[in-house]
Order: C-alpha cells, then structure tokens, then sequence
C-alpha cells in the first residue's frame, strides 16, 4: 500500500434490527474514521458486512466449516482490510451469537496485526464491560489489534455527548494504527512468527516448509538423538 | 482407472422407515454390498477403521478377509487405517496375512483418524498424532522389506532382531496410500517412499486438495519415483444416483438432513455446489466426476461413499447398479480418452509390484529355518538369507 492508496476499512455489524443501534454506532464511528483520515488527506474505502445477511449461510459455516458465498466475500473483504470495525449488541450479558459465530469461523490468521475498533451496543449500562472484557479477549486470540479506546453506547449514551468525544477518539486511534502500516509491516517482516496451519489465512497460507523436524521424519528420518559416538546407529 | 466403495460402516438409523440395523444386520448387509460391487463391475472396496458405536469395523483385516475369500477380482483397501494409534507391527502382520489369503489382491490406506478419543484409549496422546503416523509408517515401511529389523523410536518400544511374520506375499510389501486432506507432512511421506495420495474430497476448499495433489506430484518427482504425471493419486467422492435429479433428490433428502456428518447443517443443494457431492441422473454424476479430473490431473483410483446415513441395504444395491452400470462404464471410457499417455492407469497390482521387484525372475519364497530356539535375536530366521543384521537410521 502507497502513502496515498486509500484506506480500507471494513465494517463488521451485528445489529439485527433496521436500523439498528449497532449499526448507528458502527456508522458513526465509520464517518468520524473516513472523516479523521480525510483530514491527513487519505481517502478510504468502506465495506460494511452486515452479518444479518449472512445468516443463512451460518449453519453450514458452524456445522462443517463450509463458506458460502456471502461468507466468501466478507472473508475476501476482511483479508484486504488496513482496519476494522467490528460492532456487536449485547445480550445477556455477552456479545451477540452471531457476532461471536461470524469471528469463531474465521482462519485463526485472517486478523494477525489488524487494528480493530471494538464497539458495542446494549438496554443497560450493566453490560459496559463486555466488550473489554469478552470481545477484545476474542481478538486478542485471533492476534488482532484491538484500538486502546472501545465503545459501549447503552440507551442514556445516545443523549450523553460523551459518547462522541469517545468515537472521536477511538476513530483518530484506528486512522493512526492504519497509517503506521503495522498489520502489513507484520506479514511482511514477522509472519513466520506467528503459527499457522496449511490453508489458514483464507486459503492463502500454503507455503510449505520442508526445513521443519516433522518433515524430515516424513522423509525417513527419526526422531531419537543419537549422540554417542560408539553407538553403531551414529555413523 | 479403478471405480469402487468407500464405507465408513457408520450404523445410522434409516430417517424414512424409523429403524436402525443392528451391528449383525449391518456386518452381514457390507459383505452382500461388497460382493455386489464385483457383481456390478467395480475394482476396489475400501473400508474404515472406527474404535466405538456406531460404527462396526473395528477389524478391518478380518473383514476383508472373508470378503476377499468370497469374490473373484474385488481389491479390498481400507480407508483408512489408523496408524496413529495401531502399533506397526500389527499393521504389517495383519496386513501381510491379509495379502497372502487375498492372492495379493489388497493394498491399504493410512490416514490418523478424526476421532480424538481413540488416542487414549490406545494408551496415546492425539497432540502427538503426526508424529506417530510418520515415525510409525516408517517403521512399518521396513518391517515388510527387511527381514530382522533393529529400530529404535520415541513412540514404540524398540525392536531387536524382530521378524515381522508372515513376510510379505511373494516378498512383495502391499501398496499403501496416504490419506491426507490438510497436512503437507504426509504428501510428503507418500512421495519421499513412492507411494499412493489420497484425498477423501468429501468436503472442498478443492483449492487445498488441488495444492497437496499438486505438492505430493512434485515431491514424488524431487525423490526420484517418476515424473509428476506418474506419481499415484487416489480421490473420495460421494454420489446418490436416480434416473433423473428430481427423483434423486426427493430420494435422498430424507438421508442428507439427518446424515452423521452433514445433516442439519446447509442444504443438500448448498453441499452440492460447493463440494463433490453429487445428487442425479447417472449423466449428472458423471459430469460432476469429471471435474475432479480437471482439477487434480489424471488419477488412478475414485471410490464413492454410497452405504451410508442410514440408506437401507435394498437402496444401496439399487446405487450399485446405477454406479456400475450406468456411470462408471462411461467414466472409465472418458478418463482414458482424456489421460496423458505418461500417467499410469491403475495404481500397482501385487503383479506389477513383483515386475518391478523380480522383473522375469521367480518372486522370493522365504521358507524359515527351524526353530533354534535363539532366533529371536541374529541373522535373518529364513533359509535363503545371509545372518546380517541391519541398524537404524540407515548409515
């Protein structure tokens, strides 16, 4: 990406209901983002999945790991992402289902290093701290980089101008971690570091390393040191 | 080109009539299925390795013995055999025994099986499950082509002067494949040692399978076994076959909804647009069939998954006959057609194998020495063989 390629920022919302308070929010913070990179003079791209669209295609994702093609965009879409925002309601006391069903069937790689902005939506203010607490654990698993400031807008934040000074900033974090170039920095410099499996990464990670133990057992070797010198096996 | 059966021996209750098979209804209904596929032109029957209900074979060898004791031509295979958790000695005993009483008419599949309790129960640890199928292929590997074997591994108690019995029919070890979907390692294996690769292509990415068939192709060239084109690739798949794809449908609805594996996940038409699974006239199954052939490049072997999800026996004989009468006639006529003339078009039968081994010469008969009491230890037990004894890893 060039110092002056737009931004590419896609919107992931669980909100269910139209229109919905998660996606307000989720709009929101995607207008104080486009605006805030504006002002550094980088356009930006936006995509939003509205993961109430996939639904029909999430039984088969949960129950045999088979994407249709809604899935298959919103995975293309997240891969080209420089950053993310990722809304969810609160229910019960954690994140909705379908929010948290739409990351557990991701590649575990798909994310590593992508800032993410975290915001979350529900009836009380008794559910602030999901999402620090259960939503950014999520993305700390899938090696993201969740911005320092999340949103949590209950139904008296909507009045509260607190809140927008709270989407400013947290929109100025994630302009700031897309312009540092840190996810790409990350697959270009340190990926190897990280641990992958064949056809993490949406189907893309499939180099194959032949200079690893386990491939030289398949190729014959073992896996006992022979380090005696009278043994007959160390010749 | 080999065509046959894939059976998992799930014993699935059937969704239209209510009843499940008992394990004596199912045992008795795979032995019919697998002698009505020679009756109706197939190669190949293959079976797999399951260690709890509901699932019946939990002893393939025997199984395949008395099947092989009741047909003519039929290869029996399995699919797979789990050398995770089997000891290789086991595995070249039993299998070698299954090779002499089958005239050689077997070979096998290992994979590492998908059921994560069957590690413990076999006194192993699934975290550990690619390390035991390579460092216990390797084993197996020599315990078929050396007569005593010295071999030390981290696994498996070490072997000393140990003679895996009976030896190898006409002292010719059985072809093996190695079934992987996901895992570089075990491409790898299959071409460092010449052997068979096979993917179940029951689900797809295809783009994953494509990338392994095509890896394993390269690698089978890299150690010397022939070129990319001759390297031996088998392929899964799943058909449910109808005079037209309305009555294939409405017949096999009922099974797919409820199916172990799939079964109240996508539709059935989701499934077929996205994976090998084929619902329809035996013209549509043999389109779709065909594309596998695209995809991967010229292959020797495809076995369908038909018994399963609770179809009764009477249906599954009836898909035998479609298959063998209807598609694979014309699957075989049109994969040759398309082959390149370099890629072989079956994998080694025991009689190829004792071609490359022997060439015109007569095939090893190992006839062992008395019991000395002592052969546990030494030289080679068997009457045409010089003592020597050979180490490990290979100098």
């Amino acid at each position: 990406m060039n110092q002056t390629d737009p931004f590419r920022l896609v919107v992931v919302s669980a909100g269910v209901s139209d229109p919905s308070s998660t996606r307000l929010l989720a709009d929101r913070l995607t207008q104080r983002v486009v605006a805030a990179a504006g002002e550094r003079d980088r356009a930006t791209t936006v995509t939003v999945i509205d993961l109430r669209e996939l639904l029909p295609e999430l039984p088969a994702a949960l129950s045999t790991q088979l994407l249709g093609p809604r899935f298959e965009r919103a995975v293309e879409a997240l891969s080209q992402a420089d950053g993310v925002i990722a809304a969810a309601p609160v229910y019960k006391a954690g994140a909705s289902g379908l929010f948290t069903s739409f990351f557990q069937v991701l590649d575990n790689d798909l994310l590593i290093g992508r800032p993410v902005a975290l915001a979350a939506t529900a009836g009380t203010a008794r559910h602030a701290l999901v999402v620090d607490e259960e939503m950014r654990s999520l993305f700390a698993y899938l090696r993201a980089l969740p911005v320092p400031t999340s949103l949590f807008a209950s139904t008296e934040d909507w009045a509260d101008d607190a809140l927008n000074s709270r989407i400013d900033r947290a929109a100025h974090e994630l302009v700031l971690l897309m312009e540092s170039g840190f996810a790409r920095a990350v697959r270009e410099q340190s990926w190897k570091r990280y641990q992958h499996s064949y056809g993490s990464d949406a189907g893309r990670e499939l180099e194959i390393d032949t200079d690893t133990d386990l491939m030289r057992l398949a190729a014959g070797g073992s896996m006992v040191d022979v380090d005696d010198a009278f043994d007959p096996r160390a010749s | 080109m080999q065509f046959g059966l894939m059976s998992v021996s799930d014993i699935t209750r059937d969704p239209v009539s209510g009843t499940t098979p008992s394990e004596a209804e199912r045992i008795k209904a795979i032995v019919t299925i697998a002698k009505h596929a020679e009756d109706v032109g197939l190669d190949v029957f293959a079976i797999g390795e399951h260690h709890n209900p509901p699932f019946f074979s939990s002893s393939p060898t025997t199984l395949l013995a008395h099947i092989a004791a009741m047909t003519e031509r039929l290869i029996v295979t399995t699919s797979t055999t789990l050398i995770t958790t089997n000891d290789p000695v086991r595995i070249a005993e039993e299998y070698a025994m299954l090779q002499h009483l089958s005239d050689g008419r077997m070979d096998l599949m290992l994979g590492r099986g998908n059921t994560a309790p069957v590690y413990p129960w076999f006194g192993q640890d699934i975290r550990q499950g690619l390390h035991l199928a390579l460092e216990n292929y390797n084993l197996l590997h020599r315990l078929w082509r050396e007569d005593v074997v010295d071999w030390e591994g981290k696994f498996r108690t070490p072997l000393q002067g140990f003679t895996s019995t009976p030896r190898p029919l006409d002292d010719v070890a059985p072809f093996v494949w190695h079934g992987s979907i996901r895992t570089p390692e075990i491409a790898e294996q299959a071409a460092y040692y010449g052997n068979g690769y096979f993917a179940n292509n029951i689900f797809w990415p295809k783009e994953h399978y494509r990338r392994l068939i095509d890896y394993y192709r390269r690698r089978f060239e890299h150690y010397g076994h022939g070129t990319q084109k001759q390297a031996i690739v088998g392929l899964g798949g799943q058909a449910f076959i109808a005079k037209n794809s309305q009555e294939a449908h409405a017949q096999f609805r009922p099974y797919f909804d409820e199916a172990p594996v799939y079964g109240n996940g996508p539709t059935m038409e989701e499934f077929e647009s996205s994976t090998p699974l084929s619902v329809g006239s035996p013209q549509e199954v043999i389109d779709k069939t065909l594309t596998f052939q695209e995809t991967f490049g010229d292959y020797q072997r495809q076995l369908f998954l038909m018994d399963h999800a609770g179809l009764p026996l009477k249906t599954v004989l009836e898909q035998l006959d479609l298959l063998g009468g209807e598609v694979v006639p014309v699957l075989r006529k049109e994969l040759e057609a398309r082959r390149d003339p370099e890629s072989p078009s079956n994998p080694p039968s025991h009689a190829d194998l004792i071609k490359a081994k022997y060439g015109d010469e007569a095939p090893r008969q190992p006839a062992p020495n008395a019991n000395r009491g002592d052969n546990v230890t030494g030289g080679s037990p068997y009457q045409d063989s010089e003592a020597g004894i050979t180490a490990y890893p290979a100098p």
